[in-house]
């Protein structure tokens, strides 16, 4: 009788494509080992039982070495072996070095079925591998499976039952690679096969010259693609929605209500000469749904499009170790820039992503940085739709601050917190196609995430400054801030309102400075300081969750102090 | 037969791991990932400043820190 199911196998080998097609969950699978930092459940059927699987974190033995990885093998114990089958994700194109592993979980007497996935991708690289052998050799049920598509999955479950518990001799790590060398003799086949274009592509960005004009080419590419992308779906499609189909309902709607109430106040908001300015309005039904649908969601889509197919071609890593020296002044090594990336789409993926990284002083930097230095899509979004219309020099100008505030805020944080940086060690996966369906479900599940997330909070959010602007509620904290706000910082007093609502979700408190007539130098102080100022309430969470509260205390008050230097430092700075 | 760290190593040389030093902790990691003892690899290229330097093990392909690489001894065939 099984009662959990486990997957398990070397990181990258698509263990939570296997676990998709397997419970009909969708998970985010990318190529580049860590993708899965947390522990995903799902349900397989067999029969009448529902069996209940679980995908863990890619490990390279059953010794961990991060903690996504000791999570994972602590978790293997919790039911006794006979209750349990472990399926063992091995990659086809690499079956030597995932055969540690799965000689391993043998060898403790675990019931083990070897699934060897991507086995399309190995004859065009010369490899063959007999099953049968291999099975005869290890004494466990080998199935080819090629996840991506579904081939092998169903025999896969077929099989499940015949796992089965040995009795086996532990070996050293020696000797296992020793009995690794002889099946691989036995059940693999090598033909030589002449360098393609893949893999000159594939060594050329690893390389330091080739590797920094290819990476220079990427990531100018992926920029310009994001931003031509934005901006071609806010004017073509998602402005002229707004403005010819909602405007002329929400203006029936606005004489229906009557001007002046407080339906219309909170709803509507302020008419701009007679008309709905979505920019400016400030209403429930205006400000608040042209922010994140016709601002913030075009750009959501394509920067996850073009990081997504990033994450599934295999560049990220070959970033990583291209960036290793740089990372290192700043107490981190090289795959801290993958947490960085996902934090560019929202903060929050980011700091869990830093669960790849081996010591808690490394997680810590990488989540006060990512806090402080990084711009999640909705914030930037509306710089680039606010402080753009000044000029591409303001908007460049916040990105310079932000990356100057990470070198600084790094090195200072490397040369105080004790301990070392640890060392950069990190396989570089192959190029691979990106497979459409799976970029498209991942695209849509990330969509789906922020859809369901934000926009009901940042409709909740303008409802409630709405009422409490109505009744003058905050003219009492802006009495109170005002002299640091504009003492130092140079900004109207009302700016207070956009710096708190910060709190609750950037986007709309760029879209409070909106109304405010600001000039394009307060404008810009004030979103650079919406940037590096507290994260919103969400990343919060996960700060507390990911740091503790005592780290995370620690980051809050690097936070105000930045916040307080940098705006003090623009306004006096700047002249103009 | 030569024996030098990985760093000191050329580029797109071949050679046979020879030691490990740092630690078992550090060893038993790269262990797991198959460069051990005895362990044919080739060097893929080297990043100047102290940088990264980046292998090629069987089908793998990896990513050394330089601290990582200095403590990997690799015996080198000379001709």
């Amino acid at each position: 009788m099984i009662k959990k199911i486990y997957l398990i196998g070397n990181p990258n080998v698509g263990k939570s494509v296997v676990f998709s097609r397997l419970t009909g969950v969708k998970v985010i699978s990318s190529n580049y080992p860590g993708t899965t930092v947390g522990i995903t459940k799902g349900y397989l059927s067999l029969g009448e039982e529902k069996i209940e699987v679980v995908d863990l974190p890619g490990t390279y033995s059953l010794e961990p070495t991060s903690k996504a990885e000791e999570v994972a093998v602590s978790l293997l114990n919790e039911l006794p072996k006979q209750e349990i089958v472990i399926i063992n994700i091995i990659d086809s194109t690499n079956l030597e070095r995932n055969l540690f592993l799965t000689l391993q979980l043998i060898e403790e007497g675990y019931p083990v079925i070897a699934c060897l996935n991507m086995c399309d991708d190995t004859a065009h690289r010369g490899i063959y591998i007999n099953t049968e052998e291999l099975e005869k050799i290890l004494q466990v049920p080998v199935i080819s499976t090629c996840a991506v598509t579904g081939a092998g999955i169903k025999f896969l479950i077929g099989r499940l039952k015949e796992a089965h518990i040995q009795e086996r001799n532990k070996s050293s790590h020696e000797e296992r690679w020793k009995e690794i060398g002889r099946i691989i003799e036995a059940a693999q086949k090598l033909t030589h096969k002449h360098h393609n274009l893949r893999e000159l592509l594939e060594d050329a960005s690893v390389r330091p010259l080739s590797g920094l004009l290819m990476s220079i080419i990427v990531v100018y590419a992926s920029f310009k693609i994001v931003r031509f992308l934005g901006e071609f779906l806010i004017t073509k499609i998602c402005d002229p929605v707004f403005l010819n189909f909602y405007q002329p309902l929400l203006l029936r709607l606005n004489s229906a209500l009557g001007e002046k109430s407080l339906l219309s106040h909170v709803l509507i908001g302020d008419l701009i000469n007679g008309q709905i300015d979505f920019k400016q309005s400030f209403g429930v039904l205006t400000t608040a749904p042209y922010i994140e649908f016709a601002m913030v969601l075009p750009y959501i889509f394509s920067f996850y499009l073009v990081l997504s197919i990033l994450e599934d071609i295999g560049y990220l890593p070959r970033l990583a170790m291209l960036l290793d020296n740089l990372l290192h002044k700043l107490g981190l090594h090289g795959f801290a820039i993958i947490p960085v990336l996902l934090g560019f789409g929202c903060n929050v993926p980011g700091i869990l992503a830093t669960r790849v990284l081996e010591s808690r002083r490394e997680r810590f930097i990488t989540s006060t940085l990512i806090s402080i230095g990084i711009p999640c899509v909705p914030l930037q979004a509306m710089i680039f739709g606010l402080l753009g219309a000044f000029g591409g020099f303001y908007v460049f100008g916040v990105y310079g601050v932000l990356f100057s505030l990470i070198i600084i805020i790094g090195v200072i944080l490397n040369r105080t917190l004790k301990g070392y940086s640890p060392e950069f060690l990190l396989e570089i996966p192959p190029y691979r196609f990106p497979q459409p369906l799976i970029l498209a479900q991942k695209l849509y599940y990330r969509i789906k995430g922020f859809i369901f997330e934000a926009v009901p909070i940042v409709l909740l959010g303008v409802l409630f400054i709405n009422v409490l602007m109505y009744v003058k509620a905050f003219d009492f904290v802006t009495g109170i801030f005002a002299p640091v706000i504009q003492g130092l910082f140079g900004l109207p007093k009302e700016a207070v309102v956009a710096l708190i609502i910060g709190f609750l979700r950037k986007d709309v408190a760029v879209g409070l400075l909106g109304p405010l007539d600001l000039t394009a130098k307060q404008l810009f102080i004030a979103a650079t300081l919406l940037a590096v100022s507290f994260p919103c309430i969400a990343t919060f969470i996960v700060l507390l969750q990911e740091l503790g509260l005592k780290d995370l205390v620690k980051a809050a008050l690097i936070m105000v102090a930045v916040t307080i230097a940098v705006g003090t430092i623009l306004n006096f700075v700047i002249i103009h | 037969m030569k024996r030098l760290s990985l760093v000191k190593m050329k580029e797109s040389g071949k050679g046979k791991v020879a030691e490990i030093s740092g630690g078992s902790a550090l060893a038993n990691r790269m262990m797991s990932m198959g460069i051990y003892k005895g362990r044919e690899i080739t060097k893929l290229s080297h990043f100047a400043l102290r940088g990264p330097v980046a292998i090629k093990v069987g089908r793998s392909t990896f990513a050394l820190g330089h601290g990582v690489a200095a403590k990997i001894l690799i015996d080198v065939d000379t001709e």
